[in-house]
């Protein structure tokens, strides 16, 4: 049984109460630093706890706020992102469902390490509900004392409000928010300046992930050090990691990090196996949508033979080439009657349909590949289309704006890496994928051994 | 401009529109307009030429920056829908959970293609991206709700019940 | 500030872009440019052919640059080192994006205006790949018009935000700009609108394709035929210099006089633009300087024909 930070009274009725919150300890750290604690001794504290952005791209926290620029006269923005829209990836919405106040209470400690006196939530459009949560329980800590003018008399102000996204996948990259924010388009801001340097209104900003902000009450309540001795290496604490596709029990959980992919996976307390009996694994998509897929002998062993555990830098062993990324914690598990050339395609139409087109490669290119695999797909491929496939990734990859071209490129290129036999099949027997559950009759494990007795 | 009556934002909605914009700081009111869509479309529906027009006024930007917003995003109606608009989300993780079938038995059932309205004006389907519910798939979204682990069962009970409801 | 390219080192003031510095030295080492203009503030950065490596950050920082980066947005650092045409993984990039920029472009330079003009042609043509594997269908939208002297053709355009830009700074008012999103964006008034400035026509000749067209001057004639020729008119409104393009004794347009790289000397008005086509409305000053090697020059031989040799081995003339 792991440790439980974020979802340590998971299940309590009404946690979502101010009262409740209240009595299982809550706003405790918000006391703790206002009262005893100096700015720096809250970003000292979280520093030494180690904490790596949740959101996906896992750049140290403290290290992020440190870059921070103070110019005169300009006040400094803490942004939360939860704009968050990764497909696989639901566990920021888990959190300000049934825990918003856990939230608010790191964002007031935050804000209050980099001296931030407006804090806006980016709630993604779709998440209406969750807005209305948030608003609730901005509303209960305004009415006692948690947030507005002279918090807890410390002279400290802070103000924080939620605003609503509109459906668009681009907005959880951080330039790409602060422009929403501004009411403008979702096109991510060339860099530099970064955000530290010039964001919201052209001054310094942070932008950070919802999880990350919320697990800094509890860091600074029990101490940096004591995060910093959950987890392996540099990958401390825990991480909510959202897991759906084929899996008995989909939903969110909270593992210490350095938990094996294969006591996660096949575990009761956690996905509990395969959906259905009969089906064995194919294939894992470990971080959200954007990281490269592993075939299940890759996402359960290294190359090296060691396990593979849940942390930033063993799932990353290997590289491109045989490894993933921990990424925003999108935990999708395929089965074998799984098409992946479908859900290439599922990913590219995503990312076809959310490019944002401000620059040619990325625009243009997405819609390549959505098209190239939807032929694939429905029975109009042929052998050079494979190819070509991983020639376009190429041609976007890195030469674009923001991340999203790499995000774009990344499920493509592994997919074709890992699964080109099935690219192969696909481009042979025509007629058989047509029919959309094409490995549901016959899965390819199955056809293989079937194709194998046949050649020899 | 005349502006046509139903599409018209009213003195009551206009107080709303104040709360969002006192949100931000002084001379940074444009970053309210997404709030204001979402109230404006779901007053009218939809966002028509007419009601764009008066967000830009009320913002004080070019109407075109406006439309330029409104059109980025993909929750915003550029064409009235109807009553109740049900969107599937049809990515991955869904797709794992039988979301392509949820989806066509929707709109076989309704007689529909992907973005048609009924001809009672009730019920718009379409397809969407990853609505951050994968793992409760397969889902729609209804306005603010989430509906989740669907099965044509509740599809079938949903469809009644807003039926009912419209009547 | 010292910052080398390709080798050639310049020194240049803190504050210009890799892209300036490389236009300061001049020669093969200049990085192509779609987007960015000189004329119009915060262009740049959205066309991705224009990016070079960066071996050496400066000389307090020497670590190169992760990713290539776009020359036109990145300003020189003391010391920078810069790589355009040595690198060959820069001249890659660049053949790649061109590609991408090509594959939703209708190809219809037979029947497009902008032929002979056109940056998309010449960056293709000096930096392109000679086909692509592209064999699906392109995106298609309606032509429209953005009021009655300019044509949009959005099939062609590449999404440079030039015009939308160059709007923003010259009018109060922009009523046009990018509607939509991913490939599926298109410039428009979305409420059919023209473009309504006193300088509007000036987002015709920024276009580097022929997604902006001049009404007045569609069909005419091709740019090849024509003498560009120096002009002055007294204007009210702007300096009433132009380039005004001749057939015989007959205006046939008027547009911005050139400038190196793509790029026009400075705005002119609507009312010289569109309706001064009279050879008395201009003092004609005598013929505009284009680029040897551009398809507008294709007539004017500077060498007398009889030097020409015919190498037949090697096909070149």
């Amino acid at each position: 049984m792991g440790r439980k930070i974020i979802l340590k009274h998971d299940g309590t009725p009404n946690l979502k109460d101010y009262e409740v919150y209240r009595k299982l300890g809550g706003y405790r750290a918000v006391e703790k630093a206002l009262k005893i604690m100096s700015p720096a001794d809250v970003m000292e504290q979280v520093k030494i706890s180690g904490l790596r952005g949740r959101g996906g791209a896992g750049f140290p926290t403290a290290l992020k706020w440190s870059f921070l620029a103070h110019p005169e006269g300009k006040p400094i923005y803490l942004l939360c992102n939860a704009d968050e829209s990764e497909p696989g990836t639901f566990k920021d919405r888990y959190l300000m469902q049934y825990n918003p106040h856990f939230l608010i209470d790191g964002m007031i400690c935050s804000a209050y390490a980099i001296g931030a006196h407006t804090s806006y939530i980016y709630v993604r459009g779709e998440y209406k509900f969750i807005i209305r949560i948030l608003e609730k329980a901005i509303q209960e800590a305004y009415a006692n004392g948690w947030l507005g003018k002279n918090i807890l008399g410390s002279g400290y102000d802070l103000d924080i409000y939620v605003h609503s996204g509109a459906g668009a996948y681009i907005c959880g990259e951080e330039t790409a928010l602060i422009e929403s924010l501004e009411g403008k388009k979702g096109h991510p801001r060339m860099k530099p300046p970064f955000p530290a340097i010039a964001g919201l209104y052209g001054c310094p900003t942070v932008v950070n992930n919802v999880e990350s902000l919320a697990v800094v009450s509890w860091i600074i309540q029990n101490g940096g050090e004591e995060y910093a001795k959950i987890g392996v290496g540099r990958s401390t604490g825990t991480k909510l990691i959202s897991a759906s596709g084929n899996i008995k029990n989909p939903g969110v959980y909270e593992i210490e990090l350095g938990l094996s992919v294969n006591e996660f996976l096949y575990s009761d307390e956690y996905c509990g196996g395969m959906q259905f009996q009969g089906r064995d694994l194919k294939a894992v998509v470990a971080g959200g949508s954007s990281v490269p897929v592993l075939p299940k002998n890759l996402i359960l062993k290294t190359v090296a033979g060691e396990d593979r555990l849940m942390t930033y830098e063993s799932l990353s062993e290997g590289g491109f080439e045989t490894g993933t990324m921990l990424g925003s914690g999108g935990f999708i598990v395929y089965d074998e009657a799984q098409c992946m050339v479908r859900n290439t395609w599922n990913f590219s139409r995503f990312y076809h349909d959310e490019s944002c087109g401000q620059c040619s490669p990325c625009r243009e290119g997405t819609g390549w590949l959505e098209k190239v695999l939807y032929r694939l797909e429905h029975g109009e491929g042929n052998e050079r289309d494979i190819d070509q496939l991983v020639a376009i990734t190429k041609k976007i990859e890195g030469n674009t704006i923001c991340p999203f071209g790499d995000a774009a490129s990344w499920p493509v290129a592994s997919a074709v890496r890992h699964f080109r036999h099935e690219f192969e099949y696909h481009v042979k027997y025509r007629e058989k994928v047509k029919n959309r559950k094409h490995f549901e009759t016959e899965p390819m494990r199955l056809f293989m051994s079937e194709f194998l007795k046949v050649e020899a | 401009m005349e502006t046509k009556q139903e599409y018209q934002i009213t003195d009551k909605m206009m107080e709303q529109i104040n709360t969002y914009i006192a949100k931000y700081p002084d001379g940074r009111k444009r970053s309210a307009i997404l709030s204001i869509l979402h109230l404006v479309q779901d007053t009218f529906g939809w966002l028509s030429v007419e009601a764009m027009d008066q967000v830009a006024a009320i913002l004080d930007i070019e109407p075109i920056k406006v439309y330029e917003v409104a059109t980025f995003y993909t929750m915003f109606n550029l064409k009235p829908v109807g009553k109740y608009k049900l969107e599937f989300c049809l990515t991955s993780c869904c797709g794992l959970r039988g979301a392509d079938d949820m989806y066509e038995y929707t709109l076989k059932k309704l007689g529909i293609q992907t973005g048609e309205t009924t001809s009672d004006g009730l019920f718009t389907v379409a397809a969407t991206e990853c609505l951050g519910a994968c793992g409760y798939a397969p889902m729609l979204r209804l306005d603010d709700k989430y509906i989740e682990h669907l099965t044509p069962e509740s599809i079938d009970e949903l469809i009644d019940s807003l039926r009912k409801a419209s009547e | 500030m010292k910052v080398t390219i390709d080798g050639h080192t310049i020194d240049v003031e803190p504050g210009t872009t890799i892209l300036q510095a490389a236009r300061k030295i001049g020669g093969d080492i200049v990085p192509p440019a779609m987007c960015y203009h000189s004329l119009i503030e915060n262009t740049g950065g959205n066309c991705r052919v224009c990016m070079v490596k960066v071996a050496q950050g400066s000389e307090r920082d020497p670590r190169p640059m992760p990713k290539l980066v776009p020359s036109c947005k990145t300003e020189v650092q003391d010391g920078m080192v810069v790589e355009n045409i040595s690198n060959p993984n820069v001249l890659e990039a660049r053949k790649n994006v061109v590609e991408l920029l090509l594959i939703n472009h209708p190809l219809d330079c037979p029947v497009c205006d902008q032929a002979g003009e056109c940056e998309l042609q010449n960056l293709s043509f000096k930096h392109g790949v000679e086909m692509t594997f592209f064999e699906e269908d392109k995106r298609v939208f309606e032509m429209t018009s953005l009021g009655d002297k300019i044509k949009l053709h959005m099939n062609r355009c590449i999404v440079c935000f030039r015009c939308v830009k160059l709007v923003d700074q010259i009018s109060p008012e922009r009523q046009h700009g990018l509607l939509y999103r991913g490939d599926r964006a298109e410039i428009s008034s979305y409420i059919q609108k023209a473009v309504d400035s006193e300088w509007s026509g000036n987002i015709i000749d920024v276009c580097p394709v022929g997604a902006l067209t001049d009404k007045t001057f569609r069909f005419k004639s091709r740019v090849w035929f024509l003498k560009p020729m120096e002009a002055h008119r007294d204007c009210d409104t702007c300096s009433g210099n132009a380039l005004v393009w001749m057939f015989g004794n007959e205006i046939y347009r008027v547009t911005m006089r050139n400038a190196p790289y793509g790029e026009h000397e400075e705005l002119i008005c609507n009312t010289c633009r569109f309706e001064k086509k009279n050879v008395s409305d201009w003092e004609i000053i005598g013929p505009r300087e284009y680029p040897k090697f551009s398809v507008i020059n294709q007539n004017n031989y500077v060498t007398p024909p009889k030097k020409v040799v015919i190498n037949a081995d090697k096909r070149l003339l």
